[in-house]
């Protein structure tokens, strides 16, 4: 079980990377399940696309064409849900297929694309370098200390947008600091687990978390355990059973998430049929006292 | 004594569409006003106006002396079915500590007086009982308890309340009927929408809309056949 990390460094590596990215994931994935914002973080995830493909054209780093076209969707949602009146799932998809259109067409210019394509969709994995863990953990303190500074305004979003702007909060100010942080997680995390992915790892892990708990902090923190935890078994079944690294995590993650919904649905079922029995054992009881009344 | 809400020659509506126009009142410490219409009437509208969710297309407005949203710790504001109750998991307490929010800002810590108003909004509104569960588990009318509680742990000094008694019984009904008595008692004001004619026997005033005001006054006289009929397109049991 811990060989494979024992005996190659690339494991390793990937180990550190996938637990980063869990880390992450599980802050600006647990308002993304909370708010329903996993259409937006699906687009956002592709909508860094042709920011990427033109980077790479120009033979600057990928990372800042994705922070670019991560900030062209942002705005273009917001702009075309204000200007054009429409609701923000039609906005969100129009961008969403435009940027993903937009992206292959900039990648198709160049044969030698096909494999930086293969790349940007799903990731590296297993050739993560120490500069690229340091990216990420820079990020992740980033997100996790906007995120607290944050908190109360993003928890009430949650709620209700007529609440954040009634307590104080402006909507339109901490909606586009939370769209930010779902935007910097996907630049940091689409390197390691690539575009398409990304969706996954911030979706799965937040959503088992949304299952168990009743705390944001909790959440967050069954989150980060349960990315963690699929991290590991991914890269060990991508690595004993040769598949590839971040579909391997990101099903395992979807897994985990079914395994405790599951798990969860028997309990309760448990728990019903135990105060069925109870409540029926009470009326059992009922005649013999009230026999003992009558004597 | 010093008015809590002003309105007058006020114009409200959405993205520069007027919905009502030409609204005059002014409400006192621990007035009641009850809006009563249809669905679209203006009742929502006008709330949003005065919580300062939606800029007033012409007229003149203020709470509490300042421009609506201007004291937002001061001023508490409940909107009709919260969106998220169905699928929110957090816990019902933690909902309710939301209202210390507009007190605490960003950083400021809760403290102990936060934490009692907050257990006592939840005592008042019956919130306690079920205050450990998730909001996505409680029905209806519980996750409507537990939004009031949040409300009356702003402890504004203005309340606009969207709806109040959707999805409550009876019983459920007549708890909100004396909450709102007993925050008057304090000096509260309260501005009510509502579909339920009764809520309006104990209000200092009606407002009666159908994209216009259709009458303002005390309840025996914006309760008129006349104005009911032409609000509604009936008139009251009698």
């Amino acid at each position: 079980m811990l060989q494979p990390f024992l005996n190659n460094e690339f494991m390793r590596h990937a180990l550190y990377a996938g637990v980063l990215v869990s880390l992450i994931c599980a802050v600006a994935g647990t308002f993304v399940v909370l708010r329903g914002l996993a259409f937006v973080g699906d687009a956002l995830a592709h909508g860094v696309l042709p920011g990427i493909a033109t980077a790479l054209l120009l033979g600057v780093s990928g990372v800042i064409g994705a922070a670019a076209g991560a900030a062209v969707m942002m705005m273009g949602v917001n702009l075309v849900t204000r200007k054009l009146r429409l609701s923000g799932d039609t906005s969100v998809g129009l961008l969403f297929v435009g940027m993903l259109a937009l992206g292959v067409m900039i990648t198709s210019r160049s044969k030698s694309f096909t494999g930086d394509l293969t790349r940007i969709l799903f990731g590296e994995l297993l050739g993560v370098r120490w500069s690229q863990l340091a990216w990420q953990a820079a990020a992740f303190v980033f997100v996790g200390a906007v995120a607290w500074v944050c908190r109360r305004p993003f928890l009430l979003l949650c709620v209700d947008e007529g609440l954040t702007e009634s307590s104080g909060f402006s909507v339109k100010r901490y909606h586009a600091i939370m769209l930010g942080l779902v935007a910097v997680t996907v630049v940091a995390s689409f390197q390691i687990v690539g575009t398409l992915l990304v969706l996954g790892m911030l979706i799965a892990p937040s959503a088992t978390g949304a299952l168990i708990s009743r705390r944001l902090f909790t959440m967050m923190v069954v989150a980060a355990i349960s990315g963690s935890a699929a991290t590991y078994i991914g890269l060990l079944i991508s690595y004993h059973a040769d598949l590839a690294a971040g579909a391997s995590i990101v099903l395992s993650a979807v897994v985990i998430f079914v395994v405790v919904a599951a798990g969860r649905e028997v309990r309760a079922a448990l728990n019903r049929r135990h105060r069925n029995g109870q409540d029926n054992g009470q009326e059992d009881e009922l005649p013999h006292q009230h026999a003992h009344v009558h004597i | 004594m010093t008015t809590s809400i002003h309105a007058s020659a006020l114009s409200i509506g959405h993205d520069g569409r007027r919905v009502v126009g030409d609204i005059t009142f002014d409400l006192l410490p621990g007035e009641l006003l009850v809006l009563i219409g249809t669905n679209g009437s203006g009742k929502s509208t006008l709330l949003k106006t005065l919580a300062g969710m939606l800029a007033p297309i012409s007229g003149e407005v203020s709470i509490l002396g300042r421009q609506p949203g201007a004291m937002p710790s001061r001023v508490a504001f409940l909107p009709q079915h919260p969106v998220s109750s169905h699928t929110l998991p957090l816990r019902a307490e933690h909902v309710v500590e939301m209202g210390r929010y507009a007190h605490l800002g960003l950083l400021k810590r809760s403290t102990q007086i936060d934490r009692e108003i907050v257990a006592q909004s939840m005592e008042r509104t019956g919130v306690k009982e079920f205050a450990a569960r998730a909001l996505r588990d409680l029905s209806g009318g519980q996750q409507q308890r537990t939004h009031l509680a949040q409300v009356l742990a702003r402890r504004a000094e203005v309340l606009l309340l969207d709806e109040p008694t959707a999805g409550l019984d009876v019983n459920g009904r007549q708890s909100v009927a004396d909450l709102i008595s007993q925050e008057r008692e304090n000096g509260v004001t309260v501005v009510l929408a509502t579909h339920e004619i009764s809520d309006a026997n104990s209000a200092t005033a009606v407002m009666l809309l159908a994209h216009r005001v259709v009458a303002i006054g005390p309840p025996e006289e914006a309760l008129r056949d006349e104005y009911l009929r032409e609000c509604f397109g009936f008139t009251q049991p009698h």
